[in-house]
């Protein structure tokens, strides 16, 4: 089981662009992807192992895939929290009361760090994806993610944290 | 992101055929953008304009309900983060379980819950009724 082959696949430029690339990968690792190189306007899977091959890359797809659960875990109780809108004032009033617990209210502002920072490296995957020269520069790409997180991610925790301090 | 997948002879994948990897790839990209705007707008308004969470209880949902614009925006919103997520996490249970049977279960549960979650939110916000102050199809089960 452990050393069956793994196929990568993935949408390129070509003809008949977009076209699906697919590759055998024997022996992979779990947390692994694959090099991709420019070459006749098709990126092909040219060495086994990780894109980013450690690094910051490699961390933002950690912290993509973990900011992306975690989001939609929350999403999932945020269904079922709203739905009670359905059924009157009295459940719904109740319930959503928790949220405005100071240790709900920390989780709050995690909340929005997760998803601020999902979407912008959302975007970033989008330029790599369809920007062959993106790719080269994924890493100044990156900087530029956190650089616009911390711009954006700063006013929220200004607001959100005014509100959490009023609530202690 | 490349998407991965496990188990599968790459020669007997069409070259630019119509594979469903293809398609939940776009889908990834284009429900994300327009997620970007819809959750980062959603979060500016409801979460951090006057005075954030403080002031939203049932009288501020039913408002904002009251108007199809906020019904197709929260629906949309609704509708496309749980299939981009739902999305996200097959791929996370696909490259991180392992062992056959737990991830059929993992799966299995995955898209029972995606299911119930979307027609339990469609049926929410769609048949809410602000002048009864409940949803017409489900409000009278526990009102």
């Amino acid at each position: 089981m452990h050393n069956e082959a793994l196929t990568w696949s993935f949408a390129v430029r070509g003809p008949g662009w977009p076209m699906l690339v697919s590759a055998q990968i024997p022996h992979s690792p779990r947390f692994f992807t694959a090099d991709t190189s420019e070459r006749r306007g098709v990126r092909t899977v040219e060495k086994v192992g990780t894109i980013y091959r450690g690094g910051q890359g490699q961390w933002a797809f950690a912290a993509h895939r973990i900011s992306g659960a975690l989001v939609f875990f929350f999403l999932m109780a945020h269904i079922l929290d709203t739905a009670l809108v359905g059924f009157g004032p009295k459940f719904y009033n109740r319930v959503v009361g928790v949220y405005h617990n100071p240790v709900i209210r920390l989780m709050e502002i995690g909340l929005a760090g997760a998803v601020l920072f999902h979407a912008l490296n959302g975007l970033r995957i989008m330029a790599i994806d369809f920007f062959p020269k993106a790719s080269d520069r994924q890493r100044e790409l990156l900087g530029f993610v956190i650089g616009l997180f911390m711009v954006l991610f700063a006013p929220a925790v200004f607001f959100m944290g005014r509100e959490l301090l009023h609530s202690l | 992101m490349a998407v991965a997948e496990r188990a599968r002879p790459a020669t007997k994948r069409p070259p630019g055929g119509s594979d469903i990897n293809l398609w939940t790839w776009f889908f990834m990209r284009i429900s994300g953008i327009v997620l970007l705007f819809l959750v980062l707008g959603h979060f500016t308004i409801v979460h951090l304009m006057g005075g954030g969470i403080n002031r939203v209880n049932f009288a501020f949902v039913s408002g904002r309900w009251s108007s199809p614009f906020w019904q197709t925006w929260d629906w949309t919103m609704l509708f496309l983060g749980m299939l981009h997520g739902a999305n996200g996490m097959k791929v996370i249970i696909d490259d991180y379980v392992r062992r056959p049977g737990a991830r059929v279960a993992l799966k299995s549960t995955l898209y029972v819950m995606t299911f119930v979650l979307i027609l339990l939110g469609t049926l929410i916000i769609l048949t809410f009724d602000p002048t009864k102050g409940r949803s017409a199809v489900l409000g009278g089960i526990a009102g």
